[in-house]
């Protein structure tokens, strides 16, 4: 009985070596977390257990643990059998076996995942890419399903539920309002502001006018309109459908023989479609105000003279234009939300990550997309 | 009429699931699964937890292509039909989720109503009154305007009980249908499955690996072993029970003890 480690309130390892070839431990004191307990590598080296072949492990009746002794429990365990060595825990309190045979019973394994970080680079990015133009394949599949399913309902043999269209309607109209006259506005004031300081050293302020109105009704009126949906009602769609995922809902309809595309994607896909220009057309109209605040309002122009200008500067063309974008940019947003949403994974995780996907599917097709118009209308001189 | 007819020689309908497998990518769930439902069963689908009970479950409603083999209706095979016959299939089909999977932007009556609207034309007053009556069978008299998040479970598994029987489907899917209920609501679950079975002569799939269930209506059974992967043991429960040499399926129907009680 030589070596002790030990203070009144420590763990502490008596060392027995008595009998030959057997190595006793006797611990005693606090075996907790907060008592750190040695390392059972440090305490084997101590105790110069090279020839033991068994090692007992033993306590008094007062010993303090909890999982702090099973974690040093089964440190012993693992270094004795890195050390060829037999271990016998039944002089340690009965709780304590129990739960260290509990932890070490080997019933149930997980499968090591092995090729998670074991994968060549270039297995990695081959992967990699195979999931993009799987991702790709689906959304073309998606794309497809959603025509056909627009078409059967044009076509009278599908059917859209009136209420719901409605609902929807109102939600991705009426109910956007608010966000899209303040930012919209604010927007107009931006321009205007940026316009002015470079159109005054020229002393040609009154060009203000033009260059707000031109800029909303062409391009900024269907862009911004275009942000705030993806963000206020694309990732809501993909969280709506997403959810519906997650509660069987769609598996439902499909065991019904009611389609999904039908009945969920196609009145949302016409609703941004039919409101869109609608918020684009107020975008437009709340802009210019925004403009004419400060041409007005700090400019000193006048607001008649502004009235005109703006009128002359700009033609149903532009509208035409900015309507278009408009529409097609709803549809974008809707396709990319409710794409999100059919193909979200079953967890409220997989929700999130639909919604956050969404939003940004959405943003990269609509930028895309107005570069592409942009070049088109200027082609047909639109 | 000649759909009358139709529907009058189908009545007595048997699934027969033949060669199919399960896969989970490239993981083998279960393979080679052969299994015939008779009609007037109620057939169990038991087995361990990731033993692919509910996906099984999935391919038998055409949720989900098995990666091979087919799943008949009488004579059809449901994934080698084309769309109109898969209608056609699924319209005798009703299925009962886990947690319901009642379309929680609809009130209960809506949920009923949707699938007779879909499929019928009947005029808007006999839907209210038939979606009354199939609330009402399952004890819901009177929440119709209810929204699935204003009840409680059971209730959700009831409603969506009634929906699913909105169309009188003649084959009825449950996927766990106890889970998540008190003994009691549990109870007067299987009750309800007994009693719409006697009265409506339905035939009645379920997975589940509720012991009191399982023997209390069982009348045919499979058991998917997850290392296997296969079926091991097939037959009445409680017969299982006493006979199946099977050790895994002993402990599953006792518990992981020798013997019930």
């Amino acid at each position: 009985m030589d070596d002790e480690i030990s203070a009144t309130r420590a763990p502490a390892v008596a060392i027995d070596h008595s009998e030959p070839g057997v190595l006793c431990l006797r611990l005693s004191g606090r075996w907790m977390l907060d008592a750190s307990p040695p390392s059972a590598a440090k305490v084997f080296e101590r105790a110069r257990a090279a020839t033991d072949r068994r090692a007992r492990i033993e306590s008094d009746q007062r010993l303090q643990w909890d999982s702090g002794l099973l974690i040093f429990l089964r440190d012993v365990l693992d270094e004795a059998q890195r050390r060829e060595m037999s271990v016998d825990f039944a002089g340690l309190p009965v709780g304590a076996q129990r739960l260290v045979a509990l932890a070490s019973d080997s019933s149930e394994h997980a499968d090591r995942d092995l090729d998670g970080d074991q994968r060549s680079t270039l297995d990695r990015l081959g992967a990699r890419v195979l999931a993009i133009a799987r991702s790709a394949l689906d959304a073309l599949a998606f794309v497809g399903e959603a025509g056909v399913g627009v078409c059967r309902v044009a076509s009278g043999s599908g059917r859209v539920r009136h209420a719901d269209l409605l609902q929807l309607v109102q939600e991705t109209g009426a109910r956007a309002l608010p966000i899209v006259s303040l930012l919209t506005f604010l927007v107009g004031v931006i321009l205007a502001y940026v316009g002015a300081v470079q159109l005054r050293a020229l002393g040609a302020q009154a060009y203000v006018a033009d260059l707000v109105s031109l800029a909303m009704t062409r391009e900024v009126g269907a862009m911004m309109t275009a942000v705030v949906m993806a963000g206020r009602t694309g990732a809501a769609f993909a969280a709506q459908l997403g959810t519906m995922q997650v509660n069987d809902e769609i598996d439902a309809l499909t065991t019904f023989g009611i389609s999904p595309m039908e009945f969920l994607v196609v009145p949302r896909l016409i609703a941004l479609a039919v409101m869109m220009p609608l918020l684009c057309l107020y975008a437009d109209l709340l802009g210019m105000l925004g403009g004419a605040a400060v041409g007005v309002g700090l400019l000193g122009l006048g607001g008649l003279e502004y009235y005109h200008r703006s009128l002359q500067a700009i033609g149903l063309n532009d509208f035409a234009a900015g309507l278009i974008k408009a529409s097609g940019f709803g549809v974008l947003v809707a396709a990319a939300g409710c794409l999100r949403g059919m193909r979200s994974g079953r967890t409220a995780a997989a929700v999130g990550a639909a919604a956050t996907s969404a939003v940004v599917t959405a943003l990269v097709l609509i930028i895309v997309a107005d570069a592409a118009l942009t070049v088109l209308f200027d082609v047909l001189h639109l | 009429m000649a759909a009358a007819v139709d529907v009058a020689a189908e009545t007595q309908v048997r699934i027969a699931v033949r060669e199919l497998d399960m896969m989970y990518g490239d993981r083998v769930i279960q393979r080679n699964l052969n299994f015939v439902v008779e009609p007037g069963d109620i057939f169990v689908i038991m087995g361990p937890s990731g033993s692919g009970k509910s996906t099984l479950l999935r391919h038998m409603i055409g949720l989900l292509p098995p990666a091979r083999g087919d799943v008949y209706y009488g004579d059809a095979g449901f994934w080698t039909a084309d769309d109109t016959e898969r209608r056609r299939i699924l319209r005798r089909v009703g299925v009962l989720y886990q947690d319901g999977g009642l379309w929680s932007s609809m009130t209960l009556a809506e949920n009923v109503a949707l699938p007779v609207e879909q499929f019928t034309h009947l005029p808007r007053a006999t839907i209210r009154e038939l979606v009354v009556l199939k609330l009402a069978l399952v004890g819901l008299a009177g929440f119709e305007d209810f929204y699935p998040a204003e009840i409680s479970g059971g209730m959700r598994k009831r409603a969506a009980l009634a929906r699913a029987m909105a169309l009188d489907p003649d084959i009825l899917f449950f996927d766990e249908p106890s889970s998540g209920l008190d003994p009691i609501s549990s109870r007067h679950l299987d009750d309800l499955i007994l009693e719409l079975r006697d009265s409506l002569g339905a035939t009645v799939v379920m997975v589940t690996h509720e012991l009191a269930s399982i023997f209390a209506i069982g009348t045919n059974s499979v058991f998917l072993d997850d290392e296997a992967k296969t079926i091991t043991a097939a037959g009445n429960p409680t017969k299982l029970l006493h006979e199946s040499r099977d050790p895994k399926v002993r402990r599953f129907l006792t518990r992981g003890g020798k013997k019930a009680r």
